[in-house]
């Protein structure tokens, strides 16, 4: 049979009894299959790679990204270059699960005197003067069955920085850490990594003054840190 | 050998309809046929498509903070406040928890000393009425919305016309008060209308005992209970362990007696608890013993008792019954530290033969006491209301003000008076639902939820609570004190003005401003309490004058009469306004049988008088005796239903004096023969969604003269049948033996036998690995001789932990969501069983069979020992619901969360997750109490103490029955509880090695009884 019959169908065809059934595909086209079964793998593979780095990238978790708010506030200017005291603001995060964030009056306590003209600050005065709150968008927000406390985390030696980043920094505020549940159990598993003295929870850009396992192993037991195996446990977070 | 007892045959069911797990699933869809199958799944798919592709990004949460911070908010933590519920017209003392300023959970007040503590259902379920969505929220004008200026100004003229004549032709209608600051609104209200008058009615009420106080003292008194103190009580038909402004308290002290002291004495220190009754109740089911009788043998036994304690003047009357004499001498031997309780539902008679027995007995000023009532005005309720629907019949009535009732549903058959409302010229009701006789007035203005209003209300005791306010009303509703202030001229006063004006003229003390914060901190006005009466000023008050009450000057305080005491049968005449039955008991005209029934009225367990009606949670809740959900029925015993040929869900038409209604036959164990029970506050036509049309209205069967009980009823079959929603043969353990018991006696001889019974694998017959505990193994003890089964711990559960409710078809098919169920089981012949409430919910298996079936690891174990459940990981496989031998998981089939009612969001508990559908749920422990205790401990560097973490099962039971705690504290409760030797493991067969262990239930029959009884159950 003639190689130009190569994709021939020979479906339907007749053969005579001393015929024997013609072959469709020739030895090398084993090659191509081999390759198909091979590479299928990788395209799998390349799928599911592609769709995971969608998927923990910072497009769907949001790190990195500034938010646009009603009033641009500047941690940057305040935090940063002023140096005012996280908690000035967010008055509960060592007693309660929330951190807060400051109700208008806060503002109003330096702006009624400061820049009492600004443009930039007309939300907040119209929020004073009309007694409704400035909504303000989320930065940082996990799922609803997830129960996080910042009081216990700030009491316990983890700092504001390990995970908001440096918002000293941050002219508007983006998201520092995806906070997929992977990232948290990181430092449940493992707390001497992140762990700081007490005094520095509210530092921004602290250094370890040694070895950062040394001190978190020491920290760990000062602060009657749980043992990973009961801090890793479901209910730790989810009820 | 080791003794062991043949166990008897545990029941739970006359009649077993367990869902059959093979029986085809009726369509969710109706009938579909293949092509309208294909079509909706294409739809719905492209809606799954639609919904998949909406990114959660693009819509950021919004975050929003207060303008100005409140002082003592901090936002994520609760705060707690101390109020008072009003409940028919009683206080119940509560600290409320609230969250950003919503209130999300009710609790006892542990310094109140009609509760210590405890609630029952009813406290538990308000808080869904607070934010029920079907609430009345606007003032309406014969049914169109109006204005409350609109209102106020329609009535002004009519006001001023009469004042010119007086107040002629004013009628007020409220329900019980006790609030001393709305008596003295009512107060000058009638001094200013001199001729109007006021008129009170609940439709369950204490008219009985009012009477038979009046033929007793002279007078009416309150009767006190201290059941702490008594070594015997006998039950003439009372419930006093569920019904009656005293129960928790009741509840509280008599499962203190419950317990096991070897020390003290022949008792060893429990009580014996007799309870003759005419239908199965609560207390009953916790009696030692308990004797079912027709309702009107009822007398005749109170006649006998009086005449053996040679009470002057009660009739002679002798019983021929083998408990009798037995009882007398147990009675007799326990001298001052017996109590006998006669029921609301009996008649005058039998209460005033009651005051005479515990005089004789020594009772009184030990175990019973009397108070002046803590009403503003005690009157006999019915015939209040007979005189109002008479004035109204002959047209005396020109405008009617109706205060948080509702007659037009709940008035009895007799007295016509939706009828006779018409006759009326202008009708206005004050209600938090737009009610059935909100439809019927001109006028309808929605009032308060006590959550969002200032008052006070006192206590059976008489202790006063300010009740305080927890969040702004959410609709234009108007506080009573409001609404009166209305008919004083004064429009716009706030509540909270009149309410602490009132108290600052009450207040003769210095500094009155520390006076009203200890009294709103605490949840109790100080130094007013039971030796003390009523706010002195009170006293010389035209309402107070105006009761039909003796004019004879009251002693203040207790009334402790020690001199003998005659019963003097009432004069002629004397019982023409008290209610039921008058001086002596009735002998039936003809027997009682199959053509004449004896009928009894009684409140309903859920819906109480009606006034629930449209709380879900309470319509599904299962009723403690016969497990009815959303719908009541007519309650008969296995014999009259043999005779009826009539059985469970079989349609009947209850006929009384002419007069009849349409329901569901149920046939309970225990009810005596011939005798119909019907639970009262169904059957609603002008309601919220839920409460439409439930079940059947008995106020239509009720009369005035006789209003718990009725003679000559006739059932006739009507040949169909409706379908009954029961949790009763849900969740079946197929005869098990999971309630364990023992007399206190056999007890004393032997301890070690419930131990003995149970198989215990040991602890290394196990192919797991064990489990570390660190810091804390979290465990429970539950006393079955505590628990009276009263189900405060199920919508306890519910409220604290985000339960839903599923419906009557889905109860039906066994898929209710409650965490925690009572079961009833049965032991003896179904006229007089035995019968034993066993709370039952997650056991926290140390070894637990759901964890090794879950799939996906959404089930766990945590390093305390609690068997967690992970919403977020689980997929709805449902193997380890089929693993639980104890039946206590949960699914949601469908989205029962309601997700899209707006006010409903707000109830939630923020700590719990709110399930979707598709997930496994079940009890928790309460983690989240236990985390936030946890992480308070840590950040304070100590252990939690014992005692600091309660589950909210715990905080409600009245009984005390349930304690959670630490295993690994010796000094722990919990510890000390589960070694005793009747601690026992539920099904412990199977090594689940469960860490809620439950106390065997001991019985303290008297032993001269016992022989009596065994040789009873033979035969029977």
């Amino acid at each position: 049979m003639p190689n130009s019959n190569f994709f021939t169908p020979s479906i339907g065809r007749c053969y005579s009894k001393n015929q024997t059934m013609p072959q469709i595909f020739k030895r090398p086209t084993n090659a191509i299959s081999r390759l198909t079964i091979f590479g299928g793998v990788f395209v799998v593979a390349a799928v599911a790679w592609g769709w995971a780095s969608v998927v923990y990238s910072p497009f769907v978790s949001g790190e990195w990204t500034p938010f646009d708010q009603p009033v641009p506030f500047s941690h940057e200017h305040h935090a940063g270059g002023i140096g005012i005291d996280c908690r000035y603001c967010h008055t509960t995060v060592e007693v309660s699960p929330f951190a807060g964030i400051p109700p208008t009056a806060t503002c109003m306590n330096c702006h009624k005197q400061i820049w009492r003209d600004s443009d930039m600050l007309e939300p907040v005065r119209a929020s004073l003067s009309e007694n409704r709150p400035i909504r303000w968008n989320r930065v940082n927000n996990l799922p609803d069955f997830v129960y996080f406390d910042h009081s216990i985390h700030v009491s316990k030696g983890v700092g504001c920085e390990t995970c908001h980043g440096r918002v000293d920094m941050m002219p508007l505020t983006w998201k520092h850490s995806d906070m997929h549940m992977q990232w948290c159990l990181e430092c449940h598993r493992h707390p001497e990594h992140y762990l700081r003295p007490r005094d520095q929870v509210f530092t921004m850009g602290w250094k370890p003054p040694m070895d950062q396992d040394t001190l978190g192993r020491r920290l760990v037991t000062e602060y009657h840190i749980e043992p990973a195996f009961k801090l890793t446990n479901c209910s730790i977070c989810h009820r | 050998m080791e003794h062991r007892r043949d166990l008897p045959i545990q029941w739970r069911s006359l009649d077993p309809k367990t869902p059959d797990p093979r029986a085809p699933m009726p369509s969710q869809l109706g009938d579909v046929n293949r092509r309208e199958f294909l079509s909706l799944m294409a739809a719905s798919l492209a809606l799954a498509g639609v919904e998949g592709c909406t990114p959660a990004a693009t819509l950021p949460e919004k975050i929003v903070p207060y303008v100005q911070a409140p002082e003592d908010v901090l936002p994520g933590r609760p705060l707690h406040f101390a109020t008072a519920m009003p409940f028919a017209g009683y206080g119940v003392g509560l600290i409320v928890k609230s969250h950003e300023g919503r209130p999300i959970k009710v609790e006892g007040n542990p310094r109140h000393s009609a509760s210590l503590g405890a609630t029952d259902v009813f406290a538990q379920a308000s808080i869904l009425d607070l934010y029920d969505p079907d609430r009345a929220k606007s003032v309406t004008n014969r049914g169109a919305i109006s204005t409350f200026g609109a209102f106020v100004s329609a009535l002004s003229p009519r006001l001023e016309e009469l004042q010119s004549r007086d107040g002629a032709g004013l009628r007020f209608l409220s329900g019980r008060i006790t609030s001393p600051s709305e008596g003295a609104l009512i107060d000058a209200i009638l001094r200013r209308f001199p001729k109007a008058d006021w008129h009170q009615y609940e439709p369950v009420n204490d008219d009985n005992a009012r009477a038979g106080s009046r033929m007793a003292f002279g007078r009416y008194v309150d009767s006190v209970y201290h059941l702490d103190r008594a070594d015997v009580i006998v039950s003439l038909d009372s419930d006093f362990l569920y019904w009656g402004p005293a129960h928790l308290r009741h509840t509280r002290d008599f499962a203190a007696r419950r317990v096991f002291n070897p020390a003290d004495g022949s008792g060893r220190g429990m009580n014996r608890l007799y309870v003759l009754e005419s239908t199965p109740t609560v207390t009953g089911f916790k009696a030692d013993h308990r004797i079912s009788m027709s309702p009107s043998k009822i007398g005749e036994l109170t006649t006998a008792i009086a005449s053996r304690l040679g009470v002057a003047g009660a009739p002679g009357q002798e019983l021929n019954e083998q408990w009798f004499e037995p009882m007398m001498r147990d009675l007799k031997s326990h001298g001052s530290s017996s109590i006998v309780i006669a029921g609301e539902t009996q008649p005058p008679f039998v209460h005033a033969l009651v005051h005479a027995i515990n005089e004789k007995l020594g009772n009184t000023g030990h175990t019973v006491e009397y108070m002046e009532p803590v009403e503003m005005r005690p009157v006999e309720q019915f015939a209040s209301l007979r005189e109002l629907a008479q004035a109204m019949q002959s047209g005396q009535v020109d405008t009617l003000i109706m205060l948080d009732v509702n007659p037009s549903y709940s008035a009895p058959a007799d007295l016509e008076f939706s009828k006779n409302l018409e006759n009326v010229k202008l009708r206005v009701s004050h209600s938090l639902y737009y009610d059935e006789t909100a439809a019927a007035c001109h006028w309808h203005v929605p009032k308060h939820h006590y959550l969002e209003t200032w008052g006070d209300v006192r206590a059976y005791d008489g202790s006063v609570s300010i009740v305080q306010p927890l969040i702004v009303p959410l609709y234009e509703t108007k506080s009573s004190h409001e609404f009166l202030s209305i008919f004083l001229g004064n429009p716009t006063r706030s509540n909270y003005d009149l309410v602490r004006e009132f108290w600052v003229g009450q207040y003769k003390g210095e500094e009155f401003e520390s006076f009203w914060e200890q009294s709103l901190q605490e949840g109790v006005v100080q130094n007013i309490a039971l030796s003390d009466p009523l706010p002195a000023s009170l006293e010389a008050s035209p309402y107070r004058a105006r009761a039909s009450r003796p004019a004879s000057p009251l002693t203040r305080g207790r009334i402790t009469s020690t001199t003998a005491w005659t019963y003097s049968p009432p004069r002629e005449g004397e019982t023409a306004s008290a209610a039921s039955g008058g001086g002596q008991f009735r002998t039936p005209q003809a027997p009682p049988g199959p053509g004449n029934l004896d009928v009894l009225f009684r409140p309903d367990a859920s819906v109480y008088d009606g006034s629930f009606a449209n709380n879900a949670w309470l319509q599904e809740l299962q009723h403690p005796l016969t497990h009815l959900t959303w719908d009541n029925a007519v309650l008969i015993g296995p014999k009259t239903a043999h005779d009826l040929h009539a059985n469970s869900e079989d349609m009947v038409d209850l006929v009384v004096n002419g007069r009849q209604i349409t329901g569901a036959v149920w046939v309970i164990p225990g009810q005596p023969e011939n005798v119909v029970t019907v639970h009262l506050g169904w059957g609603r036509k002008v309601s919220g969604r839920n409460g439409m049309e439930r079940g059947f209205n008995a106020y239509a069967l009720r009369t005035s003269d006789n209003p718990w009980h009725a003679t000559g009823g006739r059932i006739r079959k009507r040949g169909e049948k409706y379908k009954l929603a029961t949790t009763r043969d849900h969740h079946v353990t197929e005869g098990r033996h999971m309630v364990r018991h023992m007399t206190v006696d056999d007890y004393a001889k032997d301890a070690g036998l419930i131990q003995r019974e149970t198989h215990q694998p040991k602890p290394d017959q196990t192919m797991y690995p064990a489990y570390e505990n660190i810091d804390y193994a979290w465990g429970m003890s539950v006393d079955l001789s505590r628990c009276v089964g009263c189900n405060a711990c199920i919508v306890a559960c519910q409220a604290e932990n985000n339960v839903p409710t599923v419906g009557k078809n889905e109860v039906a098919r066994g898929r209710e969501m409650h965490w925690m169920r009572i079961d009833t089981y049965f032991e003896g012949p179904a006229a007089e069983p035995d019968a034993y409430f066993q709370p039952m919910f997650c056991q926290h298996c140390e070894t637990a069979p759901c964890e090794y079936v879950c799939p996906v690891e959404a089930t766990t174990h945590s390093a305390e020992g609690i068997n967690e459940m992970t919403y977020n990981r689980c997929i709805g496989t449902r193997y380890c619901s089929n693993n639980c031998p104890y039946k206590v998981r949960r699914f949601n089939f469908f989205q029962y969360a309601a997700w899209d009612i707006p006010s409903l969001k707000l109830l939630y508990n923020p700590d719990v997750t709110v399930r979707s559908r598709g997930v496994m749920e079940k009890c928790t422990y309460c983690i989240q109490r236990i985390n936030r205790t946890r992480i308070d401990a840590l950040k304070a560097d100590r252990k939690i103490q014992d005692g600091e973490v309660l589950t909210a099962c715990q905080q409600a039971c009245p009984a005390n029955a349930l304690v959670f705690g630490n295993l690994l504290d010796e000094n722990s409760r919990v510890r000390k509880l589960k070694s005793e030797p009747r601690n026992y493991g539920v099904l412990a067969e199977y090594n689940t090695r469960p860490r809620t262990t439950y106390l065997a239930a001991l019985k303290n029959p008297n032993p001269e009884i016992a022989g009596f009884e065994t040789a009873q159950h033979n035969n029977g």
